[in-house]
């Protein structure tokens, strides 16, 4: 498949402060790509760089396999959702949809036609004569998508787009946006710090920290298979083992994680599930989260060593073993990943 | 005190609590105007509502008044009767070409500040520096910081006749350039300081920083973000200058226009210290109520002002300048 979208070996700094660093990567035609990062890791310079507000200071950028480093924002086939929108407030939203054809020359009357198509689109029809200031802030948020998708861009880059909105409305525009993504066919690239937004939506991403790509995959490879103790903390949570304890529990050199919900803890009294799959752990805390509950356990032999287990509440919330009491802890052998 | 069986955990004394008794005045005077807000709206508006409303427009309406009335042509005094004659006097050809003069005057100002103003404005709030812009904006201000009256001699040694101007001219060979300037009909004379185009540099100089300081805060004001959104849909910079800066930069040079145009409307000093001692409106009143003692015609020519700027005000609000406040 053609790369949409390729970085070869970009940098961008800003003074000494290398706010992207050496970072190269491909995202296919068609594809809902994440950059996922904490706030500062670069994933949004990264993206201003495909929408040419930002040129790199070293290396290549590549769109639709033309060297696009240097192109003005203007001249290039990409259009953004802004973070907060930037929705012009002197004019309507129909007008404001139908920026792009304006700047195309096209005709008022198609204008306002096609304006309103995306508006439909977005489920904001009849919405063309308001002022965005008299819109919500997720019907604002659809116009900002409803002006990027009109001039049909090769690339949708979005930047943190769900971020100003409250849970509810996020989780809605969440599927909304992937369905929106498929009806439409173009790629995606979005940028978000919330990796279970990223890890829902996304056919890929990268995880970005202090301006290098720590990790690409799938979101079921980055999660299972996190490379750096970075990702394994940074997407979900994880246990992180270092020292001659990965040797006894694991049999290998070098961190280990291992999700909390992958271990399974069982009273001592119990039999085990197997010889040499598992530990001896005492419960030290006890944290009741509704769906599942959350044990803090203190290995046995190795008492400053805790690690935390996830538990579904499969039968009853009073099911809960109470802190004190000795466990077996045992896992899978694909379950726990070596890292770098 | 109250009886704990623990000890602080900071081991500090508990403390007090308060009797009521030795609430002080203000705490019970803030505590009893808390609830009444039209009481305390009240007392906050009452010294400016006195001076807006009494002091101000009620002699604004005494103005409008005494130009309903008119003087007794052989006594000199004034007839509290109520008449158009005053007005018909206004528009009488010598008074009507007061008003156009000095309005086309404001205009010419207005227009020429806002074409100079605009892009340093511009400059200021899209480029400039921290650094830089203290600088510009200390550049802009300070002028303001001296006497109107000494910068207004400064300029009349700056334009006449063996003023600086000539001298430069004289100096760099272009005192052809300055004469043919001169020669121009209506805007030209003798010398510069005589001249409508002399008059037109002072007023310009003098109200300049009026239209450069509200437009830049206007400009300061249109998030970055628009712009990138403008070039990000296609329109090269031209064109977002033209339907997206421009428009939400508008209510600021209408703000500076307001400005420009009323001080130039209202001042009586410049015309007659520069230019072709023809009068402008504030020479008009000046002299009415003075030397000649008609008071009515001098509040009619008043009222003109206020009423151009009305129209202004309405015509720039049909024109949309204050939809993007």
């Amino acid at each position: 498949m053609a790369a949409e979208v390729r970085f070869d070996r970009v940098t961008c700094a800003f003074g000494p402060v290398k706010a992207v660093d050496d970072v190269s990567f491909e995202i296919a035609e068609g594809e809902f790509f994440s950059l996922l990062g904490p706030s500062g890791s670069g994933k949004t310079t990264c993206l201003r760089m495909i929408a040419g507000f930002q040129y790199p200071t070293a290396g290549h950028v590549y769109i639709h396999g033309k060297d696009d480093t240097r192109l003005p924002p203007f001249e290039r086939d990409v259009n953004t959702v802004f973070q907060d929108y930037a929705l012009f407030p002197h004019m309507t939203v129909a007008d404001n949809v139908a920026y792009g054809l304006m700047v195309r020359g096209v005709a008022k009357a198609e204008r306002r036609r096609r304006a309103e198509e995306m508006l439909e689109l977005v489920r904001l029809g009849g919405y063309g004569d308001r002022r965005p200031v008299q819109l919500s802030g997720g019907q604002r948020q659809r116009v900002a998508l409803a002006r990027a998708l009109i001039n049909h861009p090769r690339v949708l880059l979005l930047d943190e787009p769900l971020g100003a909105l409250d849970l509810k409305l996020r989780e809605e525009m969440q599927t909304e946006l992937k369905q929106l993504q498929r009806q439409v066919g173009i790629t995606f690239v979005f940028v978000t710090h919330d990796q279970t937004e990223a890890l829902s939506m996304s056919d890929r991403l990268a995880v970005f920290n202090q301006g290098r790509i720590e990790q690409i995959g799938t979101p079921a490879e980055v999660y299972d298979r996190p490379q750096t103790a970075f990702v394994a903390e940074f997407v979900g949570t994880s246990n992180i083992l270092r020292g001659p304890v990965t040797k006894r529990l694991f049999g290998v050199e070098g961190p280990v994680s291992i999700r909390p919900e992958k271990i399974v803890l069982r009273p001592d009294n119990e039999p085990a599930a197997g010889p040499d799959t598992g530990a001896l752990a005492t419960i030290a805390e006890v944290t009741f989260l509704g769906a599942a509950t959350r044990y803090r356990v203190a290995l046995a032999g190795d008492e400053a060593t805790h690690l935390m287990v996830t538990a579904p509440n499969v039968l009853t919330a009073g099911q809960a073993l109470p802190s004190g009491t000795r466990v077996r802890l045992s896992w899978g052998p694909e379950t726990w990943q070596v890292l770098a | 005190m109250t009886a704990r069986s623990q000890p602080h955990p900071l081991g500090q004394a508990e403390p007090q609590v308060r009797p009521a008794r030795t609430r002080s005045l203000s705490r019970r005077l803030s505590g009893w105007l808390y609830g009444r807000r039209g009481l305390f709206l009240l007392i906050l508006l009452l010294p400016p509502l006195l001076w807006l409303g009494v002091v101000y427009v009620g002699s604004l309406f005494a103005l409008l008044l005494n130009s309903f009335f008119a003087i007794d042509p052989f006594s000199g005094m004034v007839v509290p009767e109520f008449t158009l004659a005053t007005w018909a006097e206004l528009f009488t050809l010598a008074n009507f070409d007061i008003i156009v003069r000095t309005v086309t005057m404001a205009a010419v100002v207005t227009v020429a500040a806002a074409l100079i103003g605009f892009p340093l404005a511009y400059y200021m709030a899209r480029y400039a520096g921290p650094r830089m812009k203290a600088v510009l904006y200390l550049g802009v201000m300070l002028p303001l910081w001296s006497s109107y009256l000494v910068r207004l001699y400064a300029w009349k040694l700056i334009l006449a006749k063996e003023g600086i101007l000539s001298w430069a001219a004289g100096a760099t060979g272009t005192t052809w350039l300055l004469d043919g300037i001169l020669g121009l009909p209506v805007i030209g004379g003798p010398s510069l300081s005589v001249s409508y185009l002399g008059m037109f540099l002072v007023f310009l100089y003098i109200w300049l920083p009026f239209m450069i300081l509200p437009i830049q805060a206007a400009l300061e004001r249109v998030p970055k973000n628009l712009l990138d959104a403008s070039s990000d849909l296609g329109a090269r910079p031209g064109l977002t200058f033209r339907k997206v800066i421009l428009p939400l930069a508008f209510p600021g040079v209408v703000a500076g226009s307001i400005f420009t145009f009323s001080l130039t409307l209202g001042d009586y000093i410049i015309p007659g210290v520069i230019g072709a001692s023809r009068l402008f409106i504030g020479q008009a009143v000046y002299m009415h109520q003075g030397t000649a003692g008609n008071i009515p015609l001098a509040a009619a020519f008043s009222v003109v002002p206020i009423v151009i700027m009305a129209i202004y005000l309405t015509a720039a609000k049909r024109l949309g300048a204050f939809d993007a406040l």
